[in-house]
């Protein structure tokens, strides 16, 4: 698309931003003249490997993060118009191609602006400098005398000027990147801190948007992949015979790797259920039922002491009054709206692999290692897919069609289906958490004591173990991925004595893989809701009680702005609890400090629940968020209102399920998700730090949201709600408990 | 091999198929060059497919061929361009209503059916219509503004 119409669509509709002096930045995941850069560094220690300009005066810029819906292609062209003084317009930027990108890890854990943003800044600052010392010469004047202005430097007050094209001619800087290089000062910002409009959007909402699902090859075969009807089982055997009557359709076999496979896509849909195949029993998975007793009896990897300060013995003081409660959160899926799809041209001297990974540079050393080929001879090209907030199946979508590609010496394209997708994505893990807690006689906590219990990842694994290399017995390392799920499993708190200990445990169900927000959902759940029990029997205000035992200026701020929001009236939980009411009405509250030295996030909500069906309503969330200093504002704010919705979502309804073959919670009947009738308001408050550095926005906002909503239900009836999902036959059990 | 009149976006397309029962979904993807439309479940679960079959929001997935002959089809693409969105579109431009986008479309479509029909419907309308069309990012709030946006500035 044309900046030009970028532009006039932005100008018209969008309110509130001046774009008059904002047009938008081209952007491209892959540019169809993109491969004229090919052959530039890819070194993320040069300049070059980010940016090169241009002699019309515009500015490409490549970065390895990618965008996954999350604003980063507004926000990291921000950072480099602002650092370089170009306008945004004249910006193209590439992202995501092992070709042309450089490698700036996984786009994962909030550090995409945090960390990679950074880097773009940094090398945008040093090829600032090096300009305007170029400049000096050409125009025989100290650097001091000189300025820039929309890319052109002059001198100060008028006279002789040069354009960064003119001095730089299209050829590349040859400078290493200085981390030292100084920055803009925040006073002087001019494009950061502007919520500027995303450029993906217009496409998007008109279906010209081109995902990764959309992607053509010439000479393109679609495949589906058959995956076993069992965990772990074998192909014994398979009935070509089966699928004869539909004409062009092959059957393709690599070990286990079973696929069907034609020019037409209907027809490997009709031919994949109607493959007659024979498989080995597989691995038996655990009993769904006592997968949390399980857990608890699970061989101990290892113990890691998270956190350990003064002593436990008021736990065990004669008369001390003590509380404990247990905290489980289920298997989720990511759960992703559109199935996972890759294409993959894998030719004799060459691979071009188009996908929605979040880490094409990962991925283009594993495919490599699956080919047995060097990693040049991979180029992995990310293509925007269907969210997937952490590693689903896009990873193995692409392995298949690499694999089949191979086998057939044609590009193909693997799509999976909605079972395929829910059945197979590597799962969010199981966690387990035991908390107990001594209260002294002035209701101050005297102890705190966090164990979890917590599938064990395997040190040094470079990817989540793919199903295709398994299937089609080529050597994979082997082990579990999680990310980092110990993560705040102790509280921000001053209590004087507190531990907290994980127990990492060998047996978890399933293939994991990080899904948002790593752990740190699960572990604020317990020690937010947790800390919510201990208020009650303190008989404190659960605000005021959060207030008194925390030090951190900015968490204070946060807590102190969703309190006034939401108009916070300072009484104990629960609410006096009317006998005769049908629906009861409550509030409730949490807070993290994420991973305790990133993003902070307060969340207060409001919520009705049906006493007679147990079902919970949320109608409202106020959230207030401290990330540092915001590029992009409306950015940040959208994915705080994703964090809160998606794990609403999760809390209330989401749980894997699966009998001792397979999935069996395949479909959204079976796993459902928020429906747009339940989505509640939501007032969001964004924290502006331009003098602080950036924290990240992708995960945060999604940890206190289910502990808010626990403490708001326990607030409108008086019943604690300690496993995961929220579901209304759970709810109404404990309801109906309570009255009899 | 059978071939087919169908009448997309005001406009006679010829296709051939050989299987009558054809999901329109993949003919409008794979045959007419319209992937604005997209695969989300192929269940009629998730709304990611919705278009308009005589004017109602209807699931591509789930319907066949051979069954909206002579019906008039409309897809995402009929509505409006990047550059030229439609009023609706424009709305969710401006609330930027969208992360991966990837249900925007069914969610357009389905809100389209809506407001064609009721162009001045109460959030509560609002959220009833799209309670087929699932978002994964929670784009919900946005959403729901953008459709209250549209259906106000009418």
């Amino acid at each position: 698309m044309e900046r030009r119409t970028f532009l006039k669509t932005g100008g018209v509709f969008v309110v509130g931003v001046a774009l008059g002096d904002w047009p938008l930045p081209a952007v491209a995941q892959s540019l169809p003249n993109a491969d004229r850069f090919l052959g530039k560094s890819l070194d993320p220690k040069q300049v070059d490997a980010f940016l090169a300009i241009h002699a019309d005066n515009t500015v490409t810029m490549f970065t390895g993060k990618v965008d996954l819906g999350t604003g980063a292609r507004i926000a990291l062209p921000q950072m480099v118009a602002e650092e370089l003084d170009v306008p945004l317009a004249r910006i193209t930027m590439i992202e995501g191609d092992t070709a042309l990108t450089p490698d700036q890890a996984r786009t994962a854990g909030s550090y995409g602006i945090a960390r990679g943003g950074m880097q773009l800044r940094h090398a945008a600052a040093t090829a600032r400098r090096a300009l305007l010392d170029l400049a000096a010469q050409k125009l025989g004047r100290p650097v001091e005398d000189l300025e820039v202005v929309d890319g052109v430097i002059g001198v100060k007050g008028g006279g002789a000027s040069v354009r960064y094209g003119d001095l730089v001619g299209d050829k590349t800087l040859g400078l290493a990147v200085d981390p030292k290089a100084p920055l803009k000062a925040s006073s002087r910002y001019r494009c950061i801190g502007q919520s500027l409009p995303r450029p993906d959007i217009p496409a998007k909402v008109t279906g010209h948007h081109r995902y990764v699902q959309d992607i053509k090859v010439p000479g393109m075969l679609h495949a589906r992949v058959i995956h076993p009807p069992t965990v772990g089982g074998t192909l014994r055997a398979v009935d070509e015979a089966s699928v004869a009557a539909i004409p062009g359709v092959r059957v393709v076999r690599v070990e286990s790797l079973v696929a069907v496979v034609s020019e037409r896509e209907w027809d490997v849909v009709r031919a994949a259920s109607r493959l007659k195949t024979e498989w080995t029993a597989g691995t038996p998975l655990p009993d769904h039922a006592t997968l949390f007793d399980a857990m608890k009896t699970s061989a101990v990897v290892r113990q890691q002491e998270i956190a350990k300060k003064g002593d436990l013995a008021a736990l065990s003081a004669p008369g001390a009054r003590t509380l404990s409660a247990t905290y489980r959160w289920p298997v989720q899926s990511h759960a992703s709206m559109g199935p996972s799809c890759a294409v993959a041209d894998v030719r004799a001297d060459r691979a071009t692999i188009w996908s929605s990974t979040q880490g094409p540079h990962q991925y283009q050393a594993v495919f490599a290692r699956i080919l047995g080929v060097p990693p040049q001879q991979v180029r992995v090209i990310y293509k925007e897919g269907s969210g997937t907030y952490g590693q689903a199946g896009a990873e193995d979508a692409a392995c298949e069609a690499m694999l089949l590609s191979k086998a057939l010496g044609r590009p193909v394209r693997v799509q999976w289906m909605r079972q395929d997708e829910h059945g197979w994505d590597p799962k969010g893990p199981p966690q387990l958490l035991e908390l107990r807690a001594a209260v002294d006689g002035a209701g101050a906590v005297a102890a705190w004591e966090t164990r979890a219990w917590l599938p064990a990842a395997t040190a040094n694994l470079p990817n989540v173990p793919l199903l295709a290399p398994d299937a089609a017995k080529i050597a994979q390392p082997q082990g579990r991925s999680t990310g980092l799920i110990h993560q705040n499993v102790d509280p921000p708190y001053t209590f004087p004595n507190m531990h907290a200990l994980v127990h990492w445990i060998a047996d978890a169900p399933l293939r994991t893989s990080a899904i948002r927000a790593p752990g740190k959902i699960a572990n604020t759940f317990a020690v937010e809701s947790f800390t919510d029990e201990i208020a009650a029997v303190a008989g404190v205000d659960p605000l005021e009680f959060r207030l008194k035992h925390l030090t951190n200026a900015r968490g204070l701020e946060v807590l102190r702005a969703v309190g006034a929001r939401i108009g916070w009236q300072p009484r104990p939980s629960p609410q006096r609890i009317d006998p005769a009411a049908a629906v009861l009405k409550g509030r409730g509250l949490a807070y993290v400090h994420y991973k305790h030295d990133e993003t902070i996030v307060a969340m207060a909500m409001e919520v009705e629940v049906q006493r007679a069906t147990g079902r919970i309503r949320v109608t409202r969330v106020v959230c207030a968020q401290d990330c540092g200093l915001m590029i992009n504002p409306d950015s940040v704010r959208s994915q705080v209102e994703g964090n809160i919705l998606q794990t609403l979502s999760r809390a209330l309804h989401e749980e894997t399920v699966f009998d001792r073959q397979r999935v069996t919670s395949v479909d959204w009947a079976s796993y459902p998700i928020l429906t747009f009738p339940e989505a509640p308001a939501l007032d969001i408050v964004v924290i502006q730090r331009l003098d602080e550095p950036p924290l990240g926005a992708g995960e945060a906002a999604s940890a206190p949201v289910p502990a808010a909503l626990g403490n708001a239900v326990f607030d409108a009836t008086g019943v604690r709600l300690r496993d995961v999902p929220f579901r209304p036959e759970r709810l109404k059990a404990a309801l109906a408990a309570t009255r009899s | 091999m059978a071939t087919l009149q169908l009448q997309v976006n005001g406009t006679t397309r010829t296709v051939q198929v050989d299987d009558p029962d054809t999901p329109l979904l993949y003919v409008l993807r794979n045959d007419l060059d319209l992937p604005g439309t997209r695969f989300g479940c192929g269940l009629a679960q998730c709304g990611a497919c919705t278009v308009h079959v005589d004017g109602r929001a209807t699931r591509s997935c789930n319907v066949t061929v051979s069954a909206v002959q002579g019906r008039a089809i409309t897809t995402i693409e009929a509505l409006g361009t990047p550059d030229k969105p439609d009023p609706l579109q424009a709305a969710f431009i401006a609330e930027a209503a969208a992360q991966c986008g990837y249900c925007t479309s069914g969610i357009v479509m389905t809100a389209r059916a809506l407001l064609n029909r009721t162009p001045r419907p109460s959030e509560a309308e609002v959220r009833e219509a799209l309670e087929g069309n699932l978002c994964r990012c929670g784009s919900h709030a946005r959403v729901i503004r953008a459709v209250m946006r549209a259906a106000g500035g009418r």
